[in-house]
């Protein structure tokens, strides 16, 4: 029951928080796409402290198996923590829909199916948490990346919409988005980002960890990121639009 | 491309950066590549972890893998930071046989430099401990080296510098600790013999390690702070930090904001601070946790901005111990005659080393730092020529400029390190600036 399911466990964040989760004792379940790589995870895991950890086999992109795959846990977790993400190039995005539509399905419409359902299963058992990593991508969308972002703002607004029902319905379930703006991990390789602006992995997990014991909402990992993306949804449209960043 | 350094940040290289996970991409990455060097925290000081062509991040691999704690041994991936084995098993009453002056350094790095600590004289070094490794070599084949088996491949990758293969994996023993603790001596010596003979008398202490005042001159040369050290029991510890003996008192990290300017550590201000240091330093014993006796300068996050945006470079010396007092007195007139020492300079005495490109030898070690500049290289070329005419060496994990024929002389052991990696890696495919400079 105190169970938690990491969604997307093979990324960087997925590991660092599987750790410090396993350093409080917790029973894990990480599900990814080619579980047989986590293998050296498990044993990691268990000598951090987990109380049990297993891998398992989950395609965020089918979707029509999610109902199946929830089946499959046996007991319903008590948190789901969705760390499933996918960045490809936003040019090719931009004229090759295939690729663009994979992004969309990768980081929106994928996500918000198996956690939709996972709510739907905790709000009837009446506990449980939700968590999705979301992204500062999808706070306003930007030349760069924008296929990626719009797929964040879906996944945003999603999360955003499912708290409140939830809270309407006065379900005790609770659902958390993070916001991690840049993190160092597989995703940002070779790429130069500023430090102050910048997040380890471990203070991801971190911040994840001190909002479920917490009652946060919705976090930013790093607080400054909160004043950044202000000031950037502020921005008047006909400024923002010509912005180099 | 990333502009990349060693801890010194001196000198600096446009590197290809290529991340490794796991066996699979690692031997991918060696099929696609002639010439490439792992990296694990970058923490060496000069250019043995850079290669513009392909610089391996090894950092990704960082899972513990096996640990029985009936032994203490542990078996982990070579991108595991020392920082994260202590913070898993000192609560579990597990400390590493050997730490050097920073735990922001990986297992591979470790073994690579094969570090040694402040119980060097009674420990070895980090290799010393290490009961095997698995080894990915230039072909992708990946090789257990151990005492029993590629014995070579085994002495030659322990100090190696990454120039044998790719460390993927090793096995070594914790040991066991009451606390987290340590039972400090702090003594005060006026001079070098008084120095030495401080060294000479705490043989029997697991650690011992000076700070030593490298401007002082004439009668005072030499004079340090040495300071010596055992794990504290239970029984040792205050009755109110009795209940739980591996919490340490939480404390702030501090940051360099910003490069200093060139000229703020100048032969005035490090005279200025050493004096004080010296004269201050309480003496006595005291209970300090396992991050004060160990690891000050981690408490300083980024350390290296200290000396501005030219870099430092950092010098270590080990001079044989018949001939230590002759060699380190030569050292140090130089040093101070210069006015160029630093106020992070270090003497301890080591055990007999394992030869290869392995730095230990028994006597005494030197290591100060000092600014990147023209003078100070000139300076480091003459502190070479002391430290060949003593028959000592100087330790290549802290190496940026060191000449090929210098390194000659230094390590006696270099033929046989080289017939070694010649079996390994007959087309030299593991490389870095430093490897090309000393024409290994």
């Amino acid at each position: 029951m105190n169970a938690m399911l990491i969604l997307g466990a093979t990324s960087d964040i997925a590991r660092a928080i599987s750790r410090a989760y396993a350093a409080t004792g917790r029973t894990l379940i990480l599900a990814a796409r080619e579980p047989a790589r986590l293998a050296p995870d498990l044993a990691d895991l268990r000598i951090r402290g987990a109380a049990d950890v297993r891998a398992v086999e989950f395609d965020v992109l089918d979707t029509a198996g999610h109902k199946a795959f929830l089946d499959s846990l046996g007991e319903l977790p008590g948190t789901v923590v969705c760390v499933v993400g996918f960045m490809s190039d936003q040019a090719r995005a931009e004229t090759d829909f295939a690729a663009a539509e994979l992004m969309m399905r990768s980081n929106y419409v994928g996500p918000a199916a198996i956690l939709g359902e996972a709510a739907n299963r905790m709000a009837a058992r009446g506990s449980g948490t939700i968590i999705g990593i979301s992204s500062v991508a999808g706070e306003r969308g930007r030349a760069k990346n924008y296929v990626y972002g719009s797929a964040k703002a879906g996944f945003t607004a999603f999360l955003s919409g499912l708290r409140q029902r939830l809270a309407l319905a006065k379900s005790p379930v609770r659902v958390i988005t993070v916001i991690p703006g840049w993190v160092r991990t597989a995703m940002l390789e070779g790429t130069e980002t500023p430090s102050l602006l910048t997040a380890e992995p471990a203070e991801v997990a971190s911040a994840i960890l001190k909002a479920e014991a917490g009652g946060s909402d919705r976090i930013y990992v790093r607080p400054v990121w909160r004043l950044v993306m202000a000031l950037i949804r502020a921005l008047p449209e006909r400024v923002f639009k010509k912005l180099k960043f | 491309m990333r502009e990349l350094s060693g801890w010194g940040r001196y000198p600096r290289a446009e590197c290809r950066v290529i991340a490794g996970r796991g066996e699979a991409e690692l031997r991918a990455v060696l099929a696609q590549n002639d010439s490439l060097i792992a990296r694990g925290n970058g923490r060496s000081y000069g250019d043995s972890a850079l290669n513009p062509a392909a610089t391996l991040a090894m950092c990704h691999d960082d899972r513990l893998l096996d640990f029985d704690p009936a032994t203490g041994r542990l078996t982990a991936e070579a991108g595991v930071m020392l920082a994260d084995v202590i913070a898993t098993f000192l609560p579990r009453g597990f400390f590493p046989p050997v730490t050097p002056g920073t735990k922001f350094v990986t297992l591979g790095g470790m073994i690579a430099a094969d570090v040694h600590g402040k119980n060097h004289h009674r420990a070895g070094s980090f290799g010393d401990h290490v009961e095997s490794l698995d080894l990915m070599l230039a072909g992708g084949g990946v090789v257990t080296c151990s005492a029993s088996s590629n014995r070579d491949l085994f002495d030659a990758t322990r100090g190696g510098m990454g120039l044998t293969g790719i460390i993927l994996r090793a096995t070594f023993r914790l040991i066991p600790v009451e606390t987290a603790y340590i039972r400090q001596e702090t003594l005060r010596a006026r001079d070098l013999d008084e120095t030495m003979e401080l060294f000479e008398r705490s043989r029997d202490w697991t650690y011992s390690v000076a700070w030593i005042d490298c401007l002082a001159r004439n009668g005072g040369l030499g004079r340090s702070l040495l300071m010596r050290g055992e794990h504290a029991a239970a029984a040792e510890l205050p009755d109110s930090r009795r209940a739980t003996p591996f919490a340490v008192p939480a404390k702030g990290e501090k940051r360099v904001p910003l490069d200093l300017p060139a000229c703020a550590l100048n032969r005035w201000s490090v005279r200025a601070f050493n004096g004080v240091y010296y004269r201050r330093a309480g003496t006595g014993v005291a209970l300090v946790d396992y991050d004060r006796f160990f690891y000050p300068l981690d408490a300083i996050l980024d350390w290296n901005r200290l000396y501005g945006r030219q870099g430092l470079v950092q010098y270590q010396c080990v001079i044989p111990k018949d001939r230590s007092r002759a060699g380190l007195t030569a050292l140090l007139e130089r040093i101070a005659r210069a006015g160029a020492g630093s106020f992070l300079s270090v003497l301890k005495l080591l055990g007999p080393g394992r030869g290869m490109l392995s730095f230990p030898l028994e006597g005494y070690t030197l290591a100060l730092d000092f600014p990147a500049s023209s003078a100070s290289l000139d300076l480091l070329r003459e502190l070479d020529a002391i430290v060949a005419a003593h028959g000592g060496r100087v330790y290549l994990a802290k190496d940026a400029r060191l000449e090929a024929e210098a390194l000659r002389h230094f390590y006696p052991g270099l033929e046989a390190f080289l017939s070694a990696r010649k079996a390994a890696d007959p087309a030299g495919r593991f490389a870095s600036l430093q490897s090309r400079r000393l024409a290994l």
